[in-house]
């Protein structure tokens, strides 16, 4: 049996020992780590529970909103009448981004009314601010408890951003973008699709 | 190792110096119990200021405790609990107790915490060598805000559920990451059930686990530096050259406990005042819209946080978009907690109590406690008061005076940390006391 005797330490060889052990214990901590980190994200069940939602829409009437669910989130489904599309030329100057290039929208759909049918727009509820779902004002003037130069849109009650009746967001409100547009399909006339693009655009 | 090293036996406990000198012999228990207690020598001047400390460690105890009690028949699950917190309340003999002490201790932590944290600033409780003291203190601070967060989370009412979901969305905003941040932080596409259950998780074990660990660190630092005073004067600069120890010092045992036994006592009684005849206190520490099941598809008319996370939510309020982000505004709330770390280096004063500080810090530290509870009134406040975003130009907002207010008061509370090295140092402060006084 050979003592251990101090002044043989091999100093070098120790710190090399200490510094490779560390850095693989600390690969180690980082890869079981990861199976941890990932648990974090949406399971299976969760993805499954994304998957597309039919909606019927031929029982609207004119001005007539519903509100479906999809990914937990609220989708609008609001059948516009021709003085609500006639109004959201006058209100482009006091937009943030009128021609939505700054907003989250599928490829096909375009223009100031936001919709594949002018007269069905159809918009995830989402306040593009912090989540919270605003509430259509759809009344015109002072009528809605807006102020009477309100053209009609939606408001969101949690940090007051006001949107057009596309959707589309003020000047001045807190939130950054307008609203965003679900992917979404016509499967009939009568049917649309949310959450599946329309082919071919 | 050697034989155990021979120790005198513990006297003075009666019937138990056998058992105590048995136990002593191999756990340090008479050392810790001198070092900690009976010859932790406290500055004899201790003032009311002094008695929020031991109330916060006791909110600790009675949320720890009455936390366990709930969790035994609280059911983590979005379709169930909601109803079971309905099922505590009305079913479970003393349920109802039980769950007030929990909701009512909750803000009456943040209370403690607020006065032990105003102290501190105060007499300069921050000051070297109590560094690390201030800095385990704000990451205690920063847990059990996270803490309340997710606890808030676990009723599934209406303001749970969108109080959460601004919250989360607050991570949303940031740059690239932000939105798979999101979705990462809640499981799911939107706030739900994996997202009740893993905030289950963090509140009952995790975090807990954390502060318990951040107040034995705290409580460790301070008393191996010992503790400040209202006058900020050193004890152990004056020694009893006789016994060694500080002349103005006092055991911690018998003498502070006696006093924060008191302190308790007067705690209790307000406590129980507010348990038994006003638990919701107007709305403030359990919010109205909390007694309506969780909803996702309907926001309520007015969503605002828990009166102690107002301050910072008004600030989010203030700031408005830029460059087509909220990010700025949360990046204002993130610095304003993450700015309280680095207060002992930004004080250069040369004196630690307000006692003896000069008319700029006196000033500045007034404007700074009056903008931090008018910002607290105002992200209370729904947004009609707020005024019009709508109105005038995007960055200068609304004509109202709240948001204006909001602003200006924001800009104060940081100006009093981004200021400090400056008018901390010519400021014409008091010669301190050689030894404390009173």
């Amino acid at each position: 049996m050979t003592a251990i005797v101090n002044d043989q330490v091999d100093e070098k060889k120790r710190r090399w020992l200490i510094v490779t052990t560390s850095a693989a214990g600390a690969a180690a901590a980082a890869g079981v780590a990861g199976p941890f980190l990932m648990s974090w994200f949406p399971s299976a069940r969760a993805l499954a529970a994304g998957a597309p939602v039919e909606v019927p829409i031929d029982k609207l009437e004119l001005g007539q909103q519903i509100t479906v669910e999809w990914r937990g989130k609220p989708i609008w489904v609001l059948r516009r009448t021709k003085e609500m599309l006639d109004g959201l030329e006058k209100v482009d100057p006091v937009l943030v981004d009128p021609e939505s290039k700054a907003s989250e929208q599928p490829t096909y759909v375009s223009g100031r009314a936001r919709s594949i049918k002018p007269e069905y727009f159809i918009c995830e509820g989402v306040c593009t601010h912090l989540g919270c779902s605003p509430t259509l004002k759809k009344e015109i003037g002072a009528a809605s408890d807006m102020g009477a130069d309100w053209p009609g849109g939606y408001y969101c009650p949690c940090h007051n951003s006001r949107f057009d009746l596309a959707a589309r967001v003020f000047k001045g409100s807190p939130a950054p973008a307008n609203l965003k547009i679900p992917p979404h399909r016509y499967q009939t006339d009568a049917v649309v699709v949310i959450g599946e693009d329309t082919k071919g655009a | 190792m050697a034989v155990t090293q021979q120790k005198t036996p513990v006297t003075g406990a009666g019937p138990f110096n056998g058992v105590l000198t048995w136990v002593d012999a191999r756990f340090p228990l008479v050392r810790m119990w001198k070092e900690q207690l009976s010859e932790y020598y406290a500055p004899k001047n201790f003032n009311w200021w002094y008695y929020f400390g031991s109330l916060a460690l006791l909110c600790l105890v009675i949320q720890i405790v009455s936390g366990i009690f709930l969790t035994m028949n609280y059911k983590p699950s979005a379709q169930e609990a909601f109803a079971s917190v309905e099922y505590i309340m009305r079913d479970v003999p003393g349920g109802w107790l039980i769950r007030y002490i929990h909701s009512t201790g909750a803000s009456m932590f943040f209370i403690c915490i607020y006065l032990h944290m105003a102290r501190g600033l105060m007499y300069g409780s921050y000051r070297k060598p109590r560094e690390l003291i201030w800095i385990f203190g704000v990451m205690i601070y920063l847990a059990l805000m996270g803490e309340a967060f997710f606890g808030y989370l676990l009723p599934w009412g209406q303001m749970s559920y969108w109080g959460a979901q601004v919250i989360i969305n607050l991570f949303g905003t940031v740059p690239i990451i932000g939105p798979d941040l999101a979705i990462w932080i809640r499981g799911d596409y939107n706030v739900s059930d994996a997202t009740l259950n893993r905030f289950f998780a963090l509140h009952v074990i995790a975090l807990p686990l954390v502060i318990l660990g951040l107040v034995a660190a705290h409580l460790t630092a301070l008393h191996e530096v010992g503790s400040n005073n209202p006058d900020g004067v050193e004890i152990y600069n004056a020694i009893d050259p006789k016994s060694g120890k500080p002349m103005d010092g006092i055991p911690m045992h018998p003498y502070y406990t006696i006093k924060d036994i008191f302190g308790v006592a007067v705690f209790l009684l307000v406590f129980s005042a507010i348990v038994f005849f006003s638990p919701e206190m107007g709305g403030y520490f359990l919010e109205y819209n909390n007694f309506i099941p969780a909803d996702p598809l309907k926001t309520p008319e007015h969503i605002a946080p828990v009166w102690y996370f107002t301050p910072y939510y008004a600030m989010l309020r203030a700031v408005p978009p830029m460059f087509g982000s909220q990010f700025p505004g949360v990046a204002v709330m993130g610095a304003a907690t993450m700015i309280l770390f680095l207060l002992p280096w930004l004080d250069r004063g040369k004196v630690k109590s307000i006692r003896y500080r000069g008319p700029k810090y006196r000033i500045w530290f007034t404007a700074f406690i009056i903008s931090f509870l008018v910002l607290g009134y105002l992200g209370v406040e729904p947004t009609t008061v707020w005024g019009e975003f709508g109105k005038g130009l995007p960055i200068v907002g609304g004509d109202y005076v709240a948001l204006w207010a909001a602003r200006v008061l924001t800009v104060v509370y940081f100006a009093f940390f981004l200021l400090m090295p400056w008018f901390t140092r010519n400021d014409k402060e008091r010669p301190e006391p050689v030894r404390v006084t009173g």
